[in-house]
């Protein structure tokens, strides 16, 4: 099959095909990130625009490096957070950048939606890097290869998600990805973690820890985000570690081969004790390797090629 | 200037006329309405297959003037007001300066007067500055052309100040108009928190945060014995307070929008600011409910919340974008299908924008009675038009109901026996 989409906005808009697609195009990326000499002429000639505006390292550094090895021109514009403060709307700054013609745009913005404006009103394509809490489809691509790597499929597979899903643009383009490839996924948390009907995006819902990771296959970790504490999702640190933390005992739970995943960056002795992050489970330097490989992927796809 | 308008359809529920009739308009008053009215003096307008109803009155507008005239003016408002059918309309409070004094309300009230197109009736604050602490001196505004007081946009947080304001209204007779937003509920929310907001990842608001003020409100209003209006109900929670409090016999009325009962939050998922507004779009259960309150008179009047924004505060990021959207110019129409759904009768439809927001509100209008002020609106029911937010008579263009395809319209909208506006 070929790729059609001129944009990456969310997995929402993905078809089983199309995820494949990516995935396989990113497993023979692979082999790129391994060589001695770590580039391909691929993309040469073709600009990609990496325009942040919230704080980043790992994802716009895999972004960078991903355009790099494949000879594409890859610039780094950081912005302020809010255009608001900034004083020049999303819509003059993207006109802007238009008119300097470059290939593809890689937004990350706080506020959800805001690559879906950039989408409209340019002709570049548009890879969405995280809109607020809205979607991350890079990374649950990345997430969905590992889990491949690993198991050799998704069809079938149980996927727990524990965190603050409220919040998460991970969880949702997990939640949307994995049920379009035919896994099953729980959720679990405090119930002020949970947002309103999240049971019908298609996933079970649970609020203890031990009962969301019962049988599963792979366990995904989300990053409390303490600076939301104010916010009273939850009393303090020490409870949310004491019932949500996964520890070496609740593995327990789940199946013999479980794996571990978390999108990073991982805060120890909160959501994830230090040795079930550094334990023989845990996959979570294997998702960012693998996250070059599916940027690479994306940008090569986007760019026109074909699988 | 005489004017005969014949053989329309003449609708006025309050006289408990429908028929089909000529009027004769006079010294701007309707003097006749007789079925074969032969006058050679007349200007004669055929409104065959018309209906001719008492002139719609918007009890929610915002004009923006003074203080945002590049959003909307008093001038520009009341074109488009007219163009939709309205002949009057209430004007809320929350301009620059917010209008919370009598040199505020005499200059609407005389910028009105100069633009001589619609009658403006000024809402004006409930609190000095709209912020919900000391009352604002209502006898005075009263006296000045204030038809109510609301802190439209900013509710009054502060049960006890909401208690006063509604007992010192009733001392001078006046109406508070009060908008229900729990703001610790809706806190940085940006759409109705449900199955949508989930998906979007966008904050939700959750429709507690309009019930529990308007149990609130309706509490105060029983316990002290006044009346209370309640502005933009949108939740089916408020509508179920609403209509036990009625049936015990409490003074409260209700009113909602018309984007209340034609859109869901469904519409949302191309983050759309149009589609923003507060409250927000509710879910189709709540939309359900507002028809079913309109229909069985839980609600009653429809207004439409015109809120004119200007692209500048719309062409932004859905969080940063400005709540509201126009609506004088759709606001007909999109009724106009309750009663092609059989949600609303004719009569229905004419009390609910006239008749309903006139008595509320105490002004004129509302009927065709012989002798009364000439402000009438004839409407072609089945005319067929689209939405096109590029020819508005109004200032901003912010309406998600553009490129809709409406049956329905204003064709001649008559403001104390003068034509304000005449569909071409």
């Amino acid at each position: 099959m070929r790729w059609t989409k001129k944009d990456l906005l969310g997995m929402k808009d993905l078809s089983a095909d199309e995820i494949r697609l990516i995935l396989d195009t990113a497993d023979s990326f692979m082999e790129v990130s391994t060589r001695e000499i770590k580039k391909v002429p691929t993309l040469r000639g073709k600009t990609v625009v990496n325009l942040f505006f919230e704080a980043s390292t790992r994802t716009r550094t895999s972004f960078e490096i991903a355009a790099k090895r494949l000879s594409a021109d890859a610039v780094n514009i950081s912005a302020s957070a809010s255009s608001v403060v900034k004083g020049e709307t999303l819509i003059d700054t993207a006109r802007n950048l238009e008119a300097m013609n470059p290939d593809i745009i890689v937004i990350r913005h706080s506020a959800a939606g805001s690559p879906h404006i950039l989408a409209r009103c340019v002709k570049q394509s548009i890879i969405n890097a995280g809109d607020g809490a809205h979607e991350h489809p890079t990374q649950a691509l990345l997430d969905m290869m590992t889990i491949r790597q690993k198991k050799g499929k998704i069809a079938g597979l149980k996927i727990a998600i524990i965190g603050d899903i409220a919040h998460s643009r991970v969880a949702r383009s997990n939640i949307h990805g994995l049920n379009a490839m035919g896994a099953k996924v729980a959720v679990g948390g405090p119930a002020t973690m949970m947002p309103r009907e999240i049971e019908r995006l298609g996933v079970t819902v649970h609020h203890n820890i031990e009962d969301t990771i019962r049988g599963a296959d792979i366990i995904m970790m989300l990053r409390v985000q303490i600076e939301r504490k104010a916010i009273c999702l939850f009393p303090s640190l020490r409870e949310y570690a004491k019932f949500f933390c996964l520890d070496r005992d609740r593995i327990r739970n789940a199946k013999e081969d479980v794996i571990i995943m978390h999108p990073g960056p991982i805060n120890r002795g909160v959501e994830i004790s230090p040795e079930v992050a550094d334990g023989p489970y845990s996959v979570i330097l294997d998702q960012v390797a693998n996250g070059v490989a599916v940027r690479m992927a994306l940008l090569y796809l986007l760019a026109g090629g074909s699988s | 200037m005489k004017l005969l308008l014949k053989g329309g359809r003449i609708i006025d529920p309050l006289r408990k006329i429908d028929k089909i009739a000529d009027l004769l308009v006079d010294g701007g008053k309707v003097v006749r309405i007789e079925t074969n009215i032969e006058d050679p003096g007349a200007d004669i307008y055929d409104a065959g297959g018309m209906w001719i109803i008492p002139g719609l009155i918007d009890m929610h507008t915002h004009l923006r003037e003074p203080g945002y005239e590049y959003k909307e003016s008093i001038r520009t408002g009341c074109e488009a007001a007219v163009a939709g059918g309205f002949t009057a309309v209430a004007c809320m409070p929350n301009t620059n300066p917010v209008n919370d004094t009598r040199s505020v309300t005499e200059y609407i009230i005389r910028q009105a007067a100069l633009a001589g197109i619609a009658r403006v009736y000024p809402v004006a604050a409930a609190t000095r500055g709209s912020e919900g602490r000391v009352l604002s001196e209502f006898g005075d505004l009263k006296e000045a052309g204030a038809v109510a007081f609301s802190d439209d946009g900013k509710p009054v947080a502060d049960s006890a100040v909401m208690r006063y304001a509604m007992e010192y209204a009733a001392s001078f007779g006046a109406l508070v108009i009060s908008h229900c937003e729990d703001a610790t509920l809706s806190a940085d929310g940006l759409m109705n928190e449900g199955r949508i907001s989930t998906e979007l990842g966008l904050k939700g608001i959750p429709s507690i945060a309009e019930d529990i003020p308007v149990a609130r409100d309706i509490a105060i209003a029983e316990y002290t014995g006044t009346s209370v209006h309640i502005a933009h109900v949108s939740t089916a929670g408020a509508v179920r307070i609403i209509r036990e409090a009625k049936k015990r016999g409490v003074r409260v009325t209700a009113e909602t929008a018309p984007h209340y009962f034609s859109l869901s939050d469904e519409a949302l998922r191309e983050f759309d600011t149009n589609l923003k507004m507060n409250p927000p779009l509710r879910s189709t259960e709540d939309v359900a409910a507002m028809k079913e309150a309109l229909r069985d008179g839980t609600i009653d009047v429809i207004a439409t919340d015109h809120a004119p924004h200007s692209s500048i505060e719309k062409d932004v990021e859905f969080e940063y974008a400005a709540n509201g959207i126009i609506g004088l110019e759709t606001s007909l129409a999109l009724s106009l299908n309750l009663v092609r759904e059989g949600v609303l009768s004719p009569a229905d439809l004419v009390r609910k924008m006239s008749s309903n927001p006139a008595a509320v509100l105490g002004v004129r209008g509302g009927t065709l009675g012989i002798g009364a002020e000439a402000d009438i609106t004839v409407i072609d029911p089945n005319r067929p038009w689209t939405v096109d937010v590029r020819i508005f008579r109004s200032k901003s263009r912010n309406s998600p109901f553009h490129g809709w395809k409406m049956e329905g319209k204003a064709v001649l909208t008559i403001v104390g026996g003068a034509i304000k506006y005449r569909e071409g």
